[in-house]
C-alpha cells in the first residue's frame, strides 16, 4: 500500500512542513508491525488514513485477537 | 472446561444421535444416509451404505422385514418411507463388483454348525476378521430356509451369487454332514470356539439346555450357551415368525462375542445399543407436507427408478437442529451445540502461536436462553459461553475489544456522572426504592422522572431512588470481579436505605437481581402499576388507538406474569397487540444481551434486521435496549413508558429516532441532575475544559461515528488536545484539520473544521493498534 497521495493532501499544522513516508511502529496485543506512512518527522505526527484503520489494520487486529 | 465437562455438554446435545430408522434396525443400517444417496440418484453410493452393514446385501436388501419403517418419523405425516422397497431396488440395480479380500489368517479355528442365515452371517463376519472358519452343513448348499422363500422375492441365482463369497474367502465348508451330538462333541474338541445355527439345529439334541421355544438357550445379549466356548443364535422361525434381519443379528452377535473372547476382552462391555435400541434424536415434523407413500405401479416387481426417486424424496432426513433453526448466531457458525462445545474445548487448548478461532464465537452469544427453552434436552449455550468467557479471562486470551466499550459504559453509570441514591424529597425513610436502570434513563430520561413522581404519588412509606447499573455487562463479559462490585454497591445502598422494596423498570435488572441478589426481592414497575393503577391520562376508553407488535424481551422468557401484565396495561391504554412469532417463551435477544453487539456488531445488526422484518406494524418494547436497537435499524418502535408518561401530549413515540451512545450518557446525567434538582441539591458540576467545546455534526456523521463506538467525549478530547497542543494536520485543499489521540487503548481520529463558535466534525474513526513511534 502506498500512501503518497495522502501524504501530499496534508501538511503538518504545527511546523507547516510536508508529510513524508516514514516507517512507523505499531503494536497490538502480542504483535508488532512496521508500516510506511505519511508523517512529519520533525514533530512526530503520523497519519493513519481511514482506509488503513478500517481495512488492513482492523483485519490485523482481528487476527491478533484470535491468537 | 475439563474433559468430563465436555462429555457432559456433548451428551446434552442430541443432534448427532442416530435417527429412529437406524436405531430401530437390528443391524443399524444407516437408512437416512441411504435415502440421502438415493435422493441424489447416487445408486452406487446407496448400495455401499447397505454393503457396509449388511452381510449379504443382495439377499437382505430383498427380504428384510424392515422394522425401521415402524419408527419412521414420516409415519404420522403421510406414512413411513418404504425403506424396504427402496433397499430392494437399490440392490437390484447394483451391477458393480463386490470386492472381498481374504485377510491374513489368524491361528484360531472357529466352527459354525448349520448354514442357515444366522450361521452364514456368523461365518462371514468371522472370516472378514481373519479367523479360520469351518462350516458344517447337513444339506448340499448354504442358506437353509432362504431357499424356501418365493422365487419372485428372492431369485435363486441371487442366493448362489451372494453366498459365493465363501469360495472367494476360501472358507472350509463341509456339506452333507450329519448334525448331531457326535459331530458337536468332535467339533468342541477340535476348535477354539463354535457357533450353533439354531434354525438348522432345531429339534436336534445336543444335550444343551433349551428355552421355551425348543431352541438352544442363550444369553440374548451375547449368544453364549451354558457351555464355555459354545455360542448360538438364530431360529426366529420358531418363535413368532421368520425375521431375516433379526436372524442376521443373531448370527452377528455370537461372532462378535467370539472375537472378544479371542482378544480376551469382556463380552458384554459397551454392547447396550447392539440390536434395536431407542434414540434420543428429536425431529420436528411441524410444517411438513403429509405426502402419501408412492405406490409402485407393478406391486410384484417393485419400484421403478422414477418411483423410487419420488418415494425417497419424502424422506425428511431426520435431525434436531431446533435451536439452530431459531437462533441466527447458532446458524451463522454452521454447526450445532455439540460441535460448538467441542470447538470451545479445543479453543482453550490451542498451543501458543496457533489461532483461537472460536474467540469471537464464544463472545457472540447473546446468552438469551432461547436455545435452552427450545432444546428437548435443555442445552444452554449461554451457560457454555459464559463459563468459556471466564476461562478465556483466566487464560489471558480475552481480547479487550470484545467488552471494553460496554464495561466503560457500565463504569460511567456506576461512577460520579450517574450513580445516586436518595430518599424522596422531604422524606427520611423509604419503603420503596426505584431502580429505573441505566439504559432506560439513557433513552427516556423525562419518562423515567415522570414514572418516579408517579410512584411517589401512588405509594406510601416513601419512595427512594437508586441510579446505578445492575452489573449485567460485567456478568456477560465474564468479569465476576466487576459484577460482584456492582452488586455489592447496590446491596450497600439498599442496606443504607433500610432494605426497601426494589422496583425496577428494566427486565434485565429484574432478572439479574432475582438470580444473583434474591434478597433484594425486586418487583417490576409494571406490576406495581397494575396494582396502584395506570395513570388516568394515559388510558383511552372505548377506542382502539393502534396495533403494535409487542417485542417481549428475552429477559422475560420465563416471566409470564410480566408478559401478561404488559398486555393488560396495553389493553387499558387502548393499544391492540399483535403477537410476534418470537414472543412469549421464545423471544430472541435484540443483540444487546451477552454483549453480542460489542463483540460481533455485524451479527447483532443482522439479528435486529431479521426481527424487525417479522411485522409491518409498529413495535412496542418494554426493554430500553430493544427499543433503541430496533430504532437504530430504522424500525418504528416505542417503549411502553413513552405511552404512559408521554413527553408530548398526543405525540408519536414510535417516530422517535435512534439514540447515540453519547446521548445515552448525557440522558443519564440529566436524570441525576433532575432528581438532585427536586431535592434542592443541585450543584454546579465540575466541567472539564474539553467538555465546553461546541460540536456540530451532520446526522450521517453522527450515526457513522456511533456505529464505530466513538463518543462525543472522545471527539472533544481529540480536538481539545489538537487545538491546545497544536498537534494536528491541515488539509491542503479544504482547510480542515485531522488530529488523533490515544486516551487509553483506542486511538481516535477526528477530521474537523472550526466554525463560528465551535467545531464541525466531518469524520471520525479509530483503531486499537497502538502507534509506538517513528523509526529513526
Amino acid at each position: 500500500m502506498n500512501f503518497s497521495q495522502e501524504a501530499a493532501a496534508w501538511s503538518c499544522a504545527s511546523c507547516g512542513g510536508n508529510l513524508e513516508l516514514v516507517k512507523v511502529h505499531f503494536s497490538y496485543m502480542k504483535g508488532n508491525f512496521e508500516v510506511d506512512l505519511p508523517a512529519c518527522a520533525a514533530c512526530g505526527l503520523v497519519l493513519v488514513p481511514e482506509s488503513l484503520a478500517l481495512g488492513r489494520m482492523a483485519e490485523a487486529e482481528r487476527i491478533l485477537e484470535d491468537k | 472446561m475439563e474433559k468430563n465437562e465436555l462429555i457432559e455438554w456433548e451428551n446434552k446435545c442430541i443432534q448427532e444421535e442416530p435417527p429412529e430408522c437406524n436405531s430401530a434396525c437390528p443391524l443399524h443400517v444407516d437408512a437416512r444416509l441411504l435415502l440421502k444417496e438415493i435422493q441424489k440418484g447416487n445408486w452406487d453410493a446407496a448400495y455401499k451404505v447397505l454393503n457396509k452393514t449388511m452381510p449379504f446385501p443382495g439377499i437382505l436388501g430383498r427380504i428384510c422385514d424392515h422394522p425401521c419403517e415402524d419408527r419412521c418419523k414420516r409415519g404420522p405425516v403421510g406414512g413411513p418411507i418404504a425403506i424396504g422397497a427402496l433397499e430392494r431396488i437399490c440392490v437390484e440395480k447394483f451391477a458393480g463388483k463386490k470386492r472381498v479380500q481374504p485377510l491374513p489368517r489368524k491361528s484360531q479355528k472357529i466352527a459354525v454348525i448349520g448354514g442357515g442365515l444366522a450361521g452364514v452371517t456368523a461365518a462371514l463376519d468371522l472370516l472378514k476378521k481373519g479367523f479360520c472358519v469351518s462350516v458344517f452343513e447337513q444339506g448340499d448348499r448354504l442358506g437353509g430356509y432362504l431357499w424356501d422363500l418365493p422365487e419372485q422375492l428372492l431369485p435363486r441365482e441371487v442366493i448362489s451369487e451372494e453366498l459365493s463369497v465363501f469360495e472367494t474367502l476360501m472358507a472350509d465348508i463341509h456339506f452333507g454332514t450329519g448334525l448331531d451330538k457326535t459331530l458337536f462333541d468332535q467339533v468342541c474338541e477340535e476348535y477354539d470356539a463354535l457357533i450353533l445355527d439354531r434354525d438348522s439345529l432345531h429339534g436336534i439334541d445336543l444335550s444343551l439346555k433349551l428355552d421355551s421355544d425348543g431352541l438352544i438357550d442363550i444369553d440374548p445379549a451375547t449368544g453364549t450357551t451354558e457351555r464355555e466356548g459354545v455360542f448360538a443364535g438364530g431360529g426366529t422361525r420358531f418363535r413368532g415368525g421368520f425375521s431375516p434381519v433379526m436372524e442376521t443379528l443373531e448370527g452377528r452377535k455370537p461372532a462378535l462375542s467370539i472375537e472378544r473372547m479371542m482378544q480376551k476382552v469382556g463380552l458384554t462391555f459397551g454392547r447396550e445399543n447392539e440390536g434395536p435400541c431407542s434414540s434420543r434424536l428429536f425431529t420436528s415434523t411441524e410444517g411438513i407436507d403429509p405426502l402419501p407413500r408412492v405406490v409402485p405401479a407393478d406391486a410384484v416387481k417393485g419400484y421403478t427408478e422414477e418411483e423410487a426417486l419420488r418415494e425417497a424424496e419424502r424422506c425428511i432426513q431426520c435431525e434436531c437442529m431446533e435451536c439452530v433453526k431459531k437462533c441466527l448466531y447458532l446458524e451463522r457458525y454452521k454447526g450445532y451445540p455439540k460441535k460448538y462445545a467441542r470447538e470451545i474445548f479445543n479453543n482453550e487448548r490451542i498451543l501458543f502461536g496457533a489461532a483461537h478461532q472460536y474467540n469471537v464465537f464464544t463472545n457472540s452469544c447473546s446468552t438469551c436462553g432461547l436455545c435452552e427453552t427450545i432444546c428437548p434436552n435443555d442445552f444452554s449455550m449461554a451457560d457454555l459461553c459464559l463459563e468459556a468467557r471466564r476461562t478465556m479471562l483466566k487464560l489471558k486470551i480475552m481480547p479487550p475489544s470484545f467488552h471494553e466499550f460496554a464495561l466503560q459504559d457500565m463504569a460511567f453509570s456506576n461512577g460520579e456522572p450517574f450513580s445516586l441514591c436518595r430518599h424522596a424529597p422531604g422524606t427520611t425513610e423509604s419503603a420503596w426504592l426505584y431502580f429505573p436502570s441505566c439504559q432506560l434513563c439513557g433513552t427516556a430520561p423525562g419518562e423515567v422522572l415522570s414514572s418516579y413522581r408517579y410512584l411517589q404519588d401512588k405509594l406510601s412509606g416513601g419512595v427512594g431512588i437508586l441510579l446505578h447499573c445492575c452489573g449485567a455487562p460485567a456478568f456477560w463479559a465474564g468479569r465476576e470481579d466487576l459484577f460482584q462490585t456492582a452488586l455489592d454497591e447496590i446491596r450497600d445502598s439498599w442496606e443504607k436505605m433500610g432494605r426497601p422494596q426494589i422496583i425496577t423498570a428494566c427486565p434485565t435488572c429484574l432478572n439479574i437481581f432475582q438470580e444473583h441478589a434474591p434478597e433484594l426481592k425486586p418487583v417490576s414497575l409494571w406490576q406495581i402499576m397494575l396494582e396502584a393503577g395506570i395513570p388516568e391520562a394515559a388510558c383511552v376508553k372505548g377506542t382502539t388507538r393502534s396495533t403494535v407488535g409487542v417485542v417481549d424481551p428475552c429477559a422475560t422468557r420465563h416471566n409470564q406474569v410480566e408478559q401478561q401484565g404488559i398486555r393488560s396495561i396495553l389493553g387499558a391504554l387502548g393499544i391492540k397487540v399483535e403477537e410476534l412469532p418470537l414472543s412469549g417463551e421464545i423471544p430472541e435477544c435484540c443483540g444487546y444481551g451477552g454483549l453480542m453487539y460489542n463483540a460481533n456488531p455485524t451479527l447483532s445488526r443482522d439479528v435486529v434486521a431479521r426481527r424487525t422484518s417479522a411485522s409491518d406494524n409498529d413495535y412496542l418494547a418494554y426493554c430500553a435496549m430493544c427499543r433503541d436497537n430496533f430504532a437504530s435499524a430504522g424500525k418504528r418502535v416505542s417503549h411502553l413508558i413513552e405511552h404512559i408518561f408521554p413527553a408530548v401530549e398526543g405525540g408519536d413515540p414510535a417516530a422517535r429516532s435512534w439514540v447515540s451512545w453519547s446521548d445515552r450518557r448525557t440522558n443519564r446525567c440529566r436524570v441525576k441532575e433532575w432528581v438532585l434538582g427536586d431535592l434542592g441539591e443541585r450543584e454546579e458540576a465540575q466541567v472539564e475544559e474539553y467538555e465546553k467545546l461546541k460540536l456540530t455534526m451532520a446526522p450521517e456523521v453522527r450515526k457513522r461515528i456511533d456505529e464505530r463506538r466513538i463518543l462525543e467525549e472522545d471527539i472533544r478530547k481529540v480536538i481539545f488536545h489538537a487545538e491546545t497542543a497544536g498537534k494536528k494536520m491541515q488539509s491542503r485543499e479544504g482547510g480542515s484539520y485531522l488530529a488523533y489521540l490515544q486516551p487509553e487503548n483506542v486511538t481516535f481520529w477526528v477530521e474537523y473544521s472550526p466554525d463560528g463558535n465551535g467545531f464541525t466534525v466531518l469524520n471520525a474513526y479509530c483503531h486499537r493498534m497502538k502507534i509506538v513511534g517513528l523509526k529513526k
